[in-house]
């Protein structure tokens, strides 16, 4: 069972099933906790781990190949931008890594393209998609075209 | 069924499915369609949805134009001898040149890439690739699209496109089904731009218990992309050219940045090198032009993906296996075993919980390596797919239709895995597809081509009847259920599944018959996919959970029927390593120099098999 579900740090919130791409993190009617309906359809994509207030989701290796007694735990911190993780070996070894999530704060960056001026019709009629061409070079350098480019259409191959 | 009905009207761009390609479009169709209506249909929770969910520690496909690099026809020239020259040139070099900016665009928006700290250039993973801090990737480009769309419907699994009634082979929306309310939507569209993703599993995967999800590309990646655009009619191309990856064994993990930037190696079980063993004998196969040690050495162009796994699976299976990545001198370096260790956790998480587990620290034992089942998917190593335009400036006349990435149904475009012929667009390039369809589908609105376009209630009706079918079957029958399982009268989508992977597996080359097929088996196949699919019509699902299951399956099936017409089709193995059609192992240039090409006709269920011109727009290297 990949993911699994500690029944007393649970409190049902649901983040986890808003989040799985396999839509296999349930609520359980009974228990009102979170459970993984389906093991084989699970990625180990941590992205329920990772979604958890409370920590309470965790992994363990397939059983067809993977033997017990380790764990992999994740601390996805969005504020400070990074994230953190902790293995720890079977055999008892450890290992922490902490990388950085995002280097500007979330969204801010990204334009709303309502609000952009929108394009004249030159843009629209040429091949530059937003922002470019200055975009791709960085440096006002156009768009690459055959011709720009010295190429010339090759024949066709067909048999 | 009870469900509601849900009808969005009047949507000018339609996005099915949000990964790395859809969440592209929606982006960019904001600035070309400023006061048009856009809307995201997505199966999962567009934040972390797709290919990307977990993370990438790379992006694959970076020019680097800006720091004099590479040039979009370099990076034709590679994909071409990488795919055994069947690619679509004229998509390539124009994914190529704009795909520099979108890179750009991540920075900007605050993708951790991580940079040489001589030059001040991106940090080099290999000649393509530059290294990122991707854990967030997806939740970065989601609020990008999210920006932009009107409206984000997430948890949708679009099972139908809508066709318009009042013109031929026109497209005018999809429906679907809310995989958690169980509720019907309809969504009336003018352009829609296809971004579903690619097919995992449509294989036996090699493991069968719980591991079995623990697949390279997501198990949730369905090939709905492919389904979708079959159904609708679309032609479709290269879709024989599945992938088999070599990969780190039971976890997935990808092993470029092992090979590219922490300079690892493999060897067999004796210790040796034996890549090189094996190119004479291959070069009889596909000739010199496509094999060259001597000239890949002298220019570092790169040897096929395809013919190293050759080399690798005729060494295993040649009784001197395991293979064995060298990471022991490498991982000595405390920053490379950091990389190393990183490459994993942002990407693929379950290999670093395998070596975990099974007490494997690649700094004092070499991990094992193996080959994975085949995929199916456009945009990664492969060039599966719809049959597109190109722009306007670049193709020739056989592969230009007006709107650039707009497949052979009018108004619907494609993006991504979705889009054939394209291969090493990876994520950086499936998000420009998307840009690039996005603003050709705001055009194609904006010339009046969507105009009149007409959906009767009664197609509306028929395909909503279609959908909850599996679970008034359920309801009808779910009293014969023993065993939890078995009953007389349906299989169940986890069932229908395992029959799919068996007999692609046993007859179109998996990992079983060591990726072996040949005309009589795929005949065989083809017969048997054609009972599945009639048992696929008492398909019962007990809960709207499975109603997606089983949605998912008959995507896959339609994709996986595909894949067996093209491999028939092609009397040749183009890309041993990948497939071997063991009828004909000859590479055969002289007939098979071509883009193969098919059509299903929605109506009758009949395959049209054609030949398509493969053009060359850039000379050799040398
Ligand atoms: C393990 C792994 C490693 C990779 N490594 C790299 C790398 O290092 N660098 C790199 O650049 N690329 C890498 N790739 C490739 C990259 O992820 C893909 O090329 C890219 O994600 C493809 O984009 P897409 O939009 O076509 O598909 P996806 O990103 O998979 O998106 C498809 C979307 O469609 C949705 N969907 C599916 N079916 C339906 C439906 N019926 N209805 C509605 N929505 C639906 C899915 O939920 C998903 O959101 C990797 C991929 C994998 C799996
Ligand atoms: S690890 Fe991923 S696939 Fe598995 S339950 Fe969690 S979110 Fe879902
Ligand atoms: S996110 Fe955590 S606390 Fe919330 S339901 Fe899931 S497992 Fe329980």
């Amino acid at each position: 069972m990949p993911t699994f579900v500690y029944m007393t740090r649970c409190d049902g919130c649901g983040h986890c099933v808003d989040i799985c791409p396999s839509d296999i993190m349930h609520i359980d009617p009974t228990y009102r906790r979170a459970y993984n309906i389906e093991p084989n359809m699970c990625w180990e994509c941590f992205s329920c781990v990772k979604a958890c207030p409370h920590h309470a989701i965790d992994v363990r290796g397939y059983a067809d190949f993977a033997p017990l007694g380790h764990s992999v735990r994740v601390h996805r911190d969005e504020e400070r931008g990074t994230i953190g993780w902790k293995i720890k070996f079977r055999d008892g070894r450890e290992k922490n890594f902490l990388s950085p999530i995002t280097t500007k704060p979330w969204g801010k960056h990204i334009p709303k393209l309502a609000d952009v001026p929108g394009p004249d019709k030159t843009a629209r009629e040429s091949q530059l998609l937003f922002n470019e061409p200055n975009y791709i070079r960085m440096d006002d350098g156009d768009l690459y075209t055959l011709e720009t480019a010295g190429l010339k259409l090759k024949e066709g191959v067909y048999y | 069924m009870a469900y509601k009905t849900i009808v969005e009207d009047n949507i000018d761009i339609l996005v099915c499915g949000a990964g790395l390609g859809g969440t592209g479009a929606a982006f960019e169709a904001r600035y070309w369609g400023q006061d048009k209506k856009i809307i995201i249909a997505e199966k999962a929770n567009i934040d972390r949805s797709g290919a990307v969910a977990q993370g990438l520690y790379a992006i694959n496909c970076y020019m680097g134009t800006r720091w004099g690099e590479n040039n979009p026809e370099d990076h034709v020239r590679y994909a071409r001898i990488d795919l055994m020259g069947m690619v679509r040139e004229d998509l390539l070099f124009d994914m190529a040149r704009h795909v520099d900016s979108a890179v750009h665009q991540f920075e900007e928006w605050g993708l951790p890439l991580m940079r040489d700290p001589k030059t001040g250039a991106y940090q080099r993973e290999g000649r393509w690739q530059i290294m990122i801090h991707g854990e967030s990737y997806k939740p970065i480009v989601a609020e990008a699209a999210k920006k932009s769309a009107d409206q984000v419907y997430n948890r949708i699994c679009v099972t139908h496109l809508l066709m318009d009634e009042s013109k031929e082979n026109r497209v005018a929306g999809a429906v679907g089904f809310n995989v958690r309310t169980g509720n019907y939507h309809v969504f009336k569209s003018k352009a829609v731009i296809v971004g579903a993703g690619g097919a995992s599993m449509i294989f036996k995967p090699r493991s069968v218990g719980e591991g079995a999800g623990r697949v390279w590309y997501a198990p949730w990646s369905s090939g709905s992309a492919y389904g979708l655009l079959i159904n609708a009619g679309a032609k479709m191309t290269q879709m024989e050219n599945r992938i088999v990856l070599a990969r780190f064994k039971d976890g997935y993990g990808p092993v470029g940045a092992y090979f590219l930037h922490l300079k690892t190696y493999t060897q067999n079980g004796l210790g040796e090198e034996y890549e090189s063993k094996w190119w004479p004998e291959l070069q009889e196969m596909v000739g010199k032009e496509y094999l060259d040690p001597e000239v890949s050495h002298r220019t570092h162009r790169p040897i096929p993906t395809c013919l190293r796994n050759h080399a690798f699976i005729s060494e295993v299976n040649a009784g001197r296996g395991p293979i064995h990545m060298i990471t022991m001198e490498a991982f000595q370096d405390p920053h490379l075993e950091e990389v190393g260790w990183e490459n994993f956790l942002g990407m693929t998480v379950g290999q670093a919980v395998l070596w975990a587990a099974t007490d494997v620290d690649p700094k004092n034992e070499n991990p094992e390596l193996t080959t994975s089942e085949p995929y199916v998917m456009g945009s990664h190593a492969t060039g599966c797919g719809a049959w597109c335009s190109g722009p306007e400036d670049v193709s020739p006349p056989e592969y230009f239709w007006g709107y650039n990435r707009m497949t052979s149904v009018e108004g619907l475009f494609g993006a991504g895995d979705a889009v054939g012929g394209t291969p090493h667009a990876f994520s950086s390039g499936s998000f420009t597809e998307g840009r690039l369809a996005a603003k050709a589908a705001c055009k194609y609105i904006d010339d009046g081509k969507a105009q009149g376009i007409r959906v009767s209630d009664k197609q509306i009706n028929d395909l909503k009847e279609e959908i909850y079918k599996p679970m008034e079957h359920y309801k009808v029958y779910h009293n014969e259920v023993v065993a939890g399982s078995v009953n007389p009268n349906f299989i169940n989508p986890r069932q229908g599944l395992d029959r799919l992977q068996k007999l692609m597996d046993e007859y179109c080359g998996g990992v079983t018959v060591s990726y072996m097929t040949n005309e009589k088996l795929l005949h065989i196949g083809l017969k048997k996919m054609k009972v599945l699919e009639e048992d696929l019509e008492k398909l019962a699902a007990e809960d709207v959970h499975e109603l997606l299951r089983a949605w998912e399956l008959k995507h896959r099936l339609r994709t996986a029927e595909s894949v067996f017409h093209h491999t028939l089709f092609r009397k040749e193995t183009r890309w041993p390593g990948y497939y071997y059609r063991g009828d004909a192992m000859k590479l055969d240039d002289e007939n098979w120099h071509v883009l193969t090409v098919s059509r299903r006709d929605p109506k009758t269920g009949e395959y049209t098999m054609e030949k398509a011109p493969c053009y060359h727009l850039v000379g050799k290297d040398d």
